[in-house]
């Protein structure tokens, strides 16, 4: 099946028939997914949908019973750790902010900018001058290059989101997975948000997982609701709404 | 974070560094003028034993530094770094040892004493080679360093992380105490290794080898801080901070966690080799109580009072502790374990950054600390 579609075009990310049970309880069941080079993807679903599980298995935190998890068409993600598919170029935001907060903001930053990983890199690095040049662009898009001097531990809620977001940048991943960004932001910081990840979108694939319909509807995206560990609906809000499935699956019977 | 220039530069550019150097400086100036300068009966004099004593404490907190590393940084509460002390202390020992040559009880020129009373006829095989000093110093640092190395491989591999990793490295310096308690492992059983006589041709007794002991052990002190001083501030040292903060985010960023520990633990290994065989000589034995889990704990004791994570209070710490348990074992032997356990609760409850947090409130101004936060 994967041949065909790499015979088509290349896609991203390609999740296709894959498993995961805990202790019986399957997380994930029989899973495809299919996300574009460029492409802005929602996904929704209520909680224990599988969609932190999904991501865990996309960046190699656990492995799928069964089931292809390819990056590129051609990268089985399944044989790798999360340092190496970090460094091919998948990025993640965590569903509470994570940040490192007894570094400063531009150290945070620095240390998530692109580069060589090694031990002995590490200890004879230098920033060049395109590195700090790469991090003000960052700054220029997320915010905060007026607290970059301050402990990231000092920063507010939604500035640790933004960020984190701005760490995931920094790394210039081809794929971003963006676990529910816009939680415990204000408005007009949600607003910022969606214009960041549709602006990036295009340069980079985004995935972002979120409860908030509003924050979804902003998007503008592709809509993917999961339940119970599979792909119930999958086209425009619009469509998505009117679909009785989902409307069930939200609305109870 | 403006300074240009080489990496050694910029940090003997940065205030504490300069500070601390040149405290130690002054100490191996002072101390040995003080003994072997100023006659014995001025006030000002420091006898032999003050001097050796003193020797001691710094080989403490060079052992304390060691702890601090990978504590203080990276977040690997290791309760069985007197292990790796106690090693390199055994392959100084061993060195000394076999310098006693005929001058031993049973005057066998190549056999210890030891294993002339298990009778035994020839010398162990991991007993060659420790004839030779150069052989014995890349003992002490190798033997602790691929211990270190592949208990590390193991543990890091697996993620053994937290209170695990803590009670493993308590098991793995309780099982090497049980080891060097037998007879039959050959390295002095219950007694340890001790009667040594010279090192390197030189009288231990003598004070003019005390006082070179001494310096040695300060040069160490002030290589191996410069050495952490240069790790924890390039961006190796921001990537612990990020193990020790947010291990899985710093996983994410592409960084192989495993490698990071593993690197840090081994160096950290070397240095508490080396603090024992530094130890050794001027102690005059070592046995295997040295292994005991309680002086492992005691050293997270030093390094917590002093303040964890900035080096400088981990020295502090492994003096001010060792002063105190020198003065109070011997004013009020019965009381020393409760003051210190009541001195570790005090800190751990009202003084987070330990005795560095007192100090830097009284040297720095207090904008400064205000701009640290609570970092």
């Amino acid at each position: 099946m994967l041949s065909q579609i790499s015979l088509q075009e290349k896609t991203a990310l390609y999740l296709s028939g894959v498993n995961k049970s805990f202790d019986g309880f399957k997380a994930i069941n029989n899973l495809n997914l299919m996300i574009m080079p460029g492409e802005l993807r929602a996904i929704i679903g209520p909680n224990g949908a599988g969609k932190t599980t999904m991501m865990d298995i996309i960046t190699g935190k656990i492995r799928p019973d069964s089931g292809e998890v390819f990056f590129r068409s051609e990268i089985d993600l399944t044989k790798h750790t999360e340092a190496e598919i970090a460094n091919l170029g998948i990025g993640r935001k965590f569903q509470k902010p994570t940040v490192i907060e007894t570094l400063t903001v531009f150290e945070n930053l620095e240390l998530a900018l692109k580069g060589k990983r090694p031990v002995w890199d590490a200890l004879f690095f230098s920033l060049t001058a395109e590195g700090r040049a790469r991090i003000d662009e960052v700054f220029a898009i997320v915010g905060l290059g007026g607290r970059r001097a301050k402990l990231a531990g000092s920063l507010a809620h939604g500035e640790k989101q933004r960020l984190e977001i701005g760490m995931l940048l920094a790394q210039s991943p081809e794929l971003l997975l963006v676990d529910e960004p816009a939680a415990g932001m204000t408005d007009e910081e949600t607003e910022k948000l969606s214009e960041i990840l549709r602006s990036i979108a295009g340069n980079h694939s985004v995935v972002v997982v979120e409860h908030d319909m509003e924050f979804i509807r902003s998007l503008d995206s592709t809509v993917t609701v999961l339940h119970e560990g599979t792909v119930i609906a999958e086209g425009s809000l619009a469509k998505v709404q009117q679909d009785q499935r989902v409307i069930e699956v939200y609305l109870g019977r | 974070m403006s300074v240009k220039g080489p990496l050694i530069i910029q940090l003997l550019q940065e205030k504490t560094t300069a500070r601390f150097l040149l405290t130690l400086a002054a100490l191996a100036i002072l101390m040995p003028v003080l003994n072997l300068v100023v006659p014995p009966d001025s006030v000002f004099h420091v006898s032999t034993y003050t001097l050796t004593l003193l020797g001691k404490y710094l080989s403490y907190a060079l052992l304390a530094l060691a702890v601090d590393l990978i504590w203080g940084y990276c977040g690997i509460l290791s309760l069985g770094h007197g292990a790796f002390f106690a090693l390199g202390g055994y392959a100084m020992g061993m060195y000394l040892m076999r310098q006693i040559g005929e001058r031993g009880v049973y005057g066998d020129p190549i056999l210890p004493d030891f294993m002339v009373f298990l009778n035994w006829s020839e010398l162990p095989w991991f007993w060659y080679g420790f004839d030779q000093f150069w052989f014995a110093a890349l003992m002490v640092v190798l033997v602790p360093g691929t211990l270190a190395f592949c208990f590390g491989w193991l543990a890091f591999r697996s993620r053994v992380t937290g209170v695990y990793l803590s009670i493993i490295t308590q098991a793995l310096t309780y099982a090497l105490m049980l080891a060097f308690f037998r007879n039959e492992m050959g390295f002095g059983g219950n007694n340890g290794l001790t009667d040594f006589k010279d090192i390197l041709g030189f009288d231990l007794q003598s004070d003019a080898t005390r006082n070179v002991l001494f310096l040695v052990t300060i040069l160490f002190l002030a290589l191996a801080y410069v050495f952490c001083k240069w790790i924890t501030t390039s961006k190796f040292g921001r990537v612990l901070v990020g193990v020790r903060d947010a291990e899985s985010r710093t996983r994410f960023m592409g960084y192989r966690v495993e490698h990071y520990k593993l690197f840090v633990f081994v160096a950290s290994a070397i240095i508490a080799g080396i603090a024992g065989a530094m130890y050794v000589p001027q102690v005059g034995i070592i046995n295997p109580g040295e292994f005991s889990p309680i002086n492992s704990i005691e050293i997270i004791i030093w390094v917590a009072i002093g303040g964890r994570g900035t080096l400088y209070g981990a020295v502090m710490g492994a003096f001010l502790v060792n002063y105190a348990k020198t003065y109070f074992t011997a004013a009020f032997p019965e009381l020393w374990l409760f003051m210190l356990g009541g001195l570790f609760v005090v800190t751990t409850l009202y003084l987070p950054k330990g005795f560095k947090g007192i100090f830097d409130r009284v040297v720095k101004p207090k904008k400064t600390i205000a701009a640290e936060g609570g970092a």
